[in-house]
């Protein structure tokens, strides 16, 4: 018990007196990740809507194919990603493996299966006459897509938590991709996990204190906004 | 004579393989509300959503306004945005009854605060003003649907289409929304295409009524002619006819005709060869029962059939007889004389009817 008390005073500590190590690993953290989940709902909105709301052949096996990647597991991601961006790998040339650019990647392609799942998942619980009613209010195609995003705002939101809560937490893949460099791949996670081994545990605790606030406050502000209006 | 505002001619639709419709020509005038009725799954949505321009036809053509047009691209959408539609589902945005109501505007990218004077004036012709802020999600059936009716009219439209507006409503709601709409359609005067399985509904609101059977549009014209003079046995049935029997003309004196039809002799009027052979229809109001001896046994109709009661069926304020005078006859009485007649099954009846009230569809 001592340990984790001890912890916890160091963390709160290395919290209040603002360790510029610790920040910056906090700052790329959020950097990645943001990228990562940004990029993917640049993808999963408009494919999750794509497979939502056409039917065409081979449409089943695509929704399957998202629903398994949506519990893709981030060492497998971390695998692929590494072979592919390795010095010899067809993506080798870029000299991308062990940079921050790299855990963008692999947590791009863990996050994106989720927002698009949840997308789909979003805009098959619309009522589907819903959009014979924008078109036939006048509604053009692009029109009807955005009404159709706004009606599924609430949701589409649980999408974004989902993907950034997924990568922000992820380890096995950045760990891989990225190699941990201090200052320059280190992220949250990684540092818990290198700190935990060395026993530094008080650093460790600190490092995931922080990791849990910065998840709570994105996702605090994010219910917010999907709560807001909810009230009356 | 001007082109039609909508017309639709060798229009086929069929889903899975079905064939949903087949109309050689249907026409929407200008200023009129033609009521569509029929039976569910006859086809009427889906003539609204081609016509409307929402689906296109696996053949035919949509003329607007002597035009050939399509649902799609840029022309489709131009005149779709002159139309406006409301259906049975009020199918509100998750945003407040001003936002909903002002929906149509916004598309049409009419500037907010030119779209807001309009919007707040048809919330207070629908009697919603006070819900202005309110969010659509918590309304009641019949505020939503108000809601609705608001968002269509707010774009002024040239063409309404309204797909069974009050069939998810409670009787009260439905008769104040009916009472409303009328009034609107009457100030308004937008074309206005109305599919309703509702045939009170379609009286009351249509200057001409389709009837659309199994996919075709199987009597059109005035309201008076097609409940009147129902082109046929399908027709008739939908209109409200109750009593059709298939008989053959035997006589014509000067256009009074002799009807054989099974187990009795009825007179009709009409021009028909004798030796057609007819289906004679009897809506149920114009058949009157009397009491077999009873004492003001004269009176103009020219048929008088005795019966035993089959069945006697009350139905609110009225009562639904159903005779069996040899062939099955169904009357329509008050509910005060039945109960002065006593009528009730087993009893013995007279019925009569003017020759007048025979309808005759050569079969």
């Amino acid at each position: 018990m001592g340990l984790i008390w001890q912890g916890l005073i160091e963390a709160v500590r290395l919290l209040l007196s603002g360790d510029p190590g610790v920040l910056a690993i906090t700052w790329l953290s959020i950097k990645i990740s943001g990228i990562a989940t940004a990029l993917s709902l640049v993808l999963g909105i408009p494919a999750g809507m794509a497979l939502a709301l056409t039917r065409f052949p081979g449409r089943g096996f695509l929704v399957a194919v998202v629903n398994t990647g949506m519990g893709l597991p981030p060492v497998v991601v971390g695998l692929f990603v590494s072979i592919f961006l390795w010095r010899s790998g067809p993506f080798g040339i870029w000299e991308l493996l062990y940079t921050p650019i790299a855990i963008v990647i692999a947590q791009f392609v863990i996050a994106a299966p989720i927002v698009t799942g949840l997308t789909i998942a979003a805009m098959q619980q619309l009522n589907p006459r819903l959009r014979l009613q924008f078109i036939a209010l006048g509604a053009s195609r692009w029109q009807m897509l955005l009404l159709l995003m706004r009606e599924a705002r609430l949701p589409l939101l649980a999408a974004v938590m989902a993907g950034f809560g997924g990568v922000i937490s992820e380890v096995g893949a950045s760990m891989m991709v990225g190699g941990n460099l201090l200052g320059h791949t280190r992220v949250l996670t990684t540092a818990t996990v290198l700190e935990t081994g060395k026993g530094n545990f008080e650093v460790a605790i600190a490092l995931s204190v922080i990791l849990l606030a910065l998840t709570f406050s994105v996702n605090y502000l994010l219910t917010w906004i999907q709560q807001r209006g909810r009230a009356s | 004579m001007t082109a039609p505002i909508l017309e639709g001619r060798e229009l086929r639709v069929s889903y899975g393989g079905q064939p949903t419709l087949d109309i050689p020509q249907v026409e929407v005038r200008e200023g009129e509300v033609l009521a569509v009725i029929g039976p569910n799954g006859a086809g009427k949505s889906t003539l609204l959503r081609v016509l409307g321009l929402l689906e296109a036809p696996a053949a035919g053509t949509v003329y607007y306004r002597g035009q050939p047009v399509l649902p799609s691209g840029r022309e489709g959408l131009a005149i779709r945005r002159r139309f406006a539609s409301v259906f049975q589902e009020p199918l509100l945005c998750d945003a407040t009854v001003r936002a909903n109501a002002g929906l149509g505007l916004w598309l049409r990218g009419t500037p907010a605060a030119e779209a807001a004077g309009g919007v707040q004036a048809w919330l207070e012709r629908l009697g919603i003003a006070h819900l202005g802020d309110r969010q659509a999600r918590t309304l009641s059936g019949g505020e939503a649907q108000r809601t609705s009716l608001a968002r269509a009219f707010a774009v002024r439209p040239e063409v309404l289409l309204l797909d069974e507006p009050f069939s998810a409503l409670d009787p009260p709601t439905r008769a104040e929304l009916l009472t409303l709409l009328q009034a609107l359609l009457r100030d308004e005067g937008c074309t206005t295409l109305f599919v309703t399985h509702d045939r009170e509904e379609a009286l009351r609101l249509g200057d001409r009524i389709a009837v659309v059977a199994e996919g075709g549009v199987a009597q059109i014209g005035p309201p008076g002619e097609v409940f009147g003079r129902p082109a046929s046995a399908a027709v008739a049935r939908f209109v409200g006819v109750e009593t059709i029997l298939p008989g053959r003309v035997l006589t014509d004196r000067d256009g009074l005709l002799t009807v054989q039809v099974e187990g009795a002799e009825i007179q009709a009027v009409g021009s028909l060869a004798v030796g057609t052979e007819v289906l004679a229809c009897l809506r149920p109001e114009d058949l009157t029962l009397k009491r077999p001896w009873g004492e003001n046994h004269k009176d103009s109709a020219r048929n008088h059939l005795m019966g035993l009661v089959a069945d006697v069926i009350p139905l609110g304020a009225q009562v639904r007889v159903e005779l069996d005078c040899g062939v099955r006859l169904i009357s329509l009485v008050t509910k005060q004389s039945a109960e002065e007649m006593e009528v009730r099954p087993g009893a013995v009846m007279g019925v009569t009817f003017k020759a007048t009230a025979v309808h005759l569809i050569p079969r």
